[in-house]
């Protein structure tokens, strides 16, 4: 699908699905934080917003992950997912020597994008954990935080819903480290806003 | 068949020896009021008939013996609070119109009770709502029964259990048509519906007592016992849900359940700056481990640095 040097590694559905998930996240840890430390005066959401933004957030980011779900599902875009166990930790050695050596002496990215390879492997096993891992036990904890009436009672001596909590709370301020992580990481590209262009148009060069 | 009846002894020996021991706790010269008391029949000889009659028990003169047996009161004799004349039976009807002994009438201005703060909390209830609007015809026992009454919020470790003992206080009127017109003529009680606007409206009934919103904490009593109108009932979340939280000065106040939970707790090893919220409840906001914060705060730091530090590098070799 490439024209010259520039490739179609974006299609429509995933970069509509990436803007709403973009969006919501930032709302919920906006609302998230705001909730976690309520009553602290320089936090950007009073108590009853943050609850209103976190629950509409939460619901729009649940159907949203679905589009992305069985996107990867039924489109060939799922075939930049799989996992390959083989020589992993020798492809992930490699990629992060380069981020933290070899970009710094002017070397080739170990793993250049082509249409067969769009991420490279730390990017890929980030996602993978990311969107497997990470967002259905958000989704999840989320979904049993608004209807509390579902989690057990007790977890050995440990009320249920502070089990719950927590474990969202945790999960959700990892995605907020990886947020941080791939808004940088982004900018590495060949200028460092073309990635970000990228996900607007679809194209990569 | 030897071993049937010996298991059968024993049986009989665990079970009816508690019943022995509870009934113990009401002292004997109640047992004659409690012939009748405790049925849902009583039999009188009818003077106009010249026949002796069974009739019906009023359902509200009816104890629950257990719950007696439990009460704070359970080794009073009936007399104690009312009339002597009760002695005679058939009852003198005129007797139900004798004033009822009151609780100050034995707990107020008393040393033996001074711990209980009894005239502290008769100031603070004639502040209240209720006071005001049904003077002194809204007596303690409309909300603590006599009969009944265990101090739950003192002796119970069980957060729930406190709960639940306090809101059943509040909504055996609010919730009972056939109590709540004892002093209101309002047709519709609607509970529910004043309560809407509260997020999660079952969860909060369930978790936290009505006086958390309806009352002003206060710092000399474990409850207060000023009930406020429903326009100054409190709507602002953040006095629960936030660090501070107004919870930890009246629902997580007790020491037995934080001595609960500095025992048993398991995030309250990890919560040393919240020990006051027990394991029992979360609440948004308010449920902080300052370790885990710590934790976040370290990582979020140590992401930002790298991002910077990676950042310079990326603008010196460039």
């Amino acid at each position: 699908m490439g024209t010259g040097e520039k490739l179609y590694l974006y299609p429509v559905w995933l970069r509509i699905w990436h803007g709403i998930n973009a969006l919501c996240i930032i709302a919920l840890i906006i609302s998230g934080i705001s909730l976690h430390y309520s009553g602290r005066t320089f936090f950007l959401l009073d108590f009853q917003s943050a609850i209103t933004v976190h629950n509409i957030a939460g619901f729009v980011l649940s159907i949203s992950y679905f589009l992305f779900f069985f996107g990867n599902l039924f489109t060939k875009n799922g075939k930049y997912y799989r996992v390959k166990i083989k020589g992993l930790d020798k492809r992930l050695l490699k990629q992060i020597n380069y981020y933290v050596f070899g970009m710094f002496k002017g070397e080739e990215s170990p793993f250049p994008v082509s249409e067969k390879r769009k991420f490279n492997p730390l990017q890929k096993y980030a996602y993978i954990f990311i969107m497997y891992v990470f967002m259905p036990l958000l989704i999840i904890t989320g979904f049993a935080l608004f209807f509390p009436e579902i989690i057990i009672e007790q977890i050995f001596q440990i009320s249920g819903i502070m089990f719950t909590a927590v474990l969202h709370g945790i999960i959700g301020f990892f995605v907020f480290v990886f947020l941080l992580v791939h808004l940088y990481v982004a900018s590495m590209g060949k200028s460092p806003g073309e990635n970000y262009k990228s996900i607007i148009t679809g194209w990569h060069s | 068949m030897r071993g049937f009846i010996f298991v059968l002894l024993l049986f009989n020996i665990v079970f009816f020896s508690g019943t022995n021991k509870l009934k113990g706790q009401i002292p004997e010269q109640n047992q004659t009021c409690l012939k009748c008391h405790t049925s849902q029949t009583f039999t009188l000889y009818n003077d106009w008939t010249e026949r002796e009659e069974k009739r019906l028990m009023n359902p509200l003169y009816i104890l629950d013996t257990l719950q007696l047996a439990m009460g704070v009161h359970s080794s009073f004799n009936c007399i104690d609070c009312h009339s002597m004349d009760y002695e005679t039976y058939p009852h003198n009807g005129e007797l139900k119109l004798e004033p009822m002994m009151t609780c100050i009438d034995c707990h107020g201005g008393d040393e033996t009770y001074a711990s209980w703060k009894f005239d502290e909390i008769q100031e603070e209830f004639h502040k209240s709502v209720h006071y005001e609007l049904y003077g002194d015809q809204f007596s303690c026992s409309k909300c603590h029964s006599q009969h009944y009454y265990r101090p739950v919020a003192t002796v119970s470790s069980s957060l729930q259990e406190i709960v639940r003992a306090d809101n059943s206080m509040c909504l055996s009127c609010h919730d009972n048509m056939a109590r709540y017109q004892l002093v209101s003529d309002t047709a519709n009680l609607q509970v529910v519906q004043i309560h809407e606007w509260l997020p999660n409206q079952e969860l909060h009934f369930n978790r936290v007592r009505c006086i958390e919103c309806h009352t002003e904490v206060q710092d000399s009593l474990l409850v207060s016992h000023n009930i406020m109108r429903k326009e100054e009932a409190t709507r602002n979340c953040v006095e629960c849900h936030s660090e501070n939280s107004m919870l930890q000065a009246s629902l997580y106040r007790y020491q037995n359940l934080q001595a609960r939970t500095d025992q048993n707790g398991f995030l309250a090893a990890l919560s040393a700056g919240n020990s006051d919220l027990s394991d029992e409840y979360y609440v948004i906001g308010a449920s902080r481990i300052p370790y885990l914060n710590l934790i976040y705060a370290i990582i979020f730091f140590a992401t930002l640095g790298g991002i910077a530090i990676h950042t310079i590098f990326r603008i010196l070799k460039k």
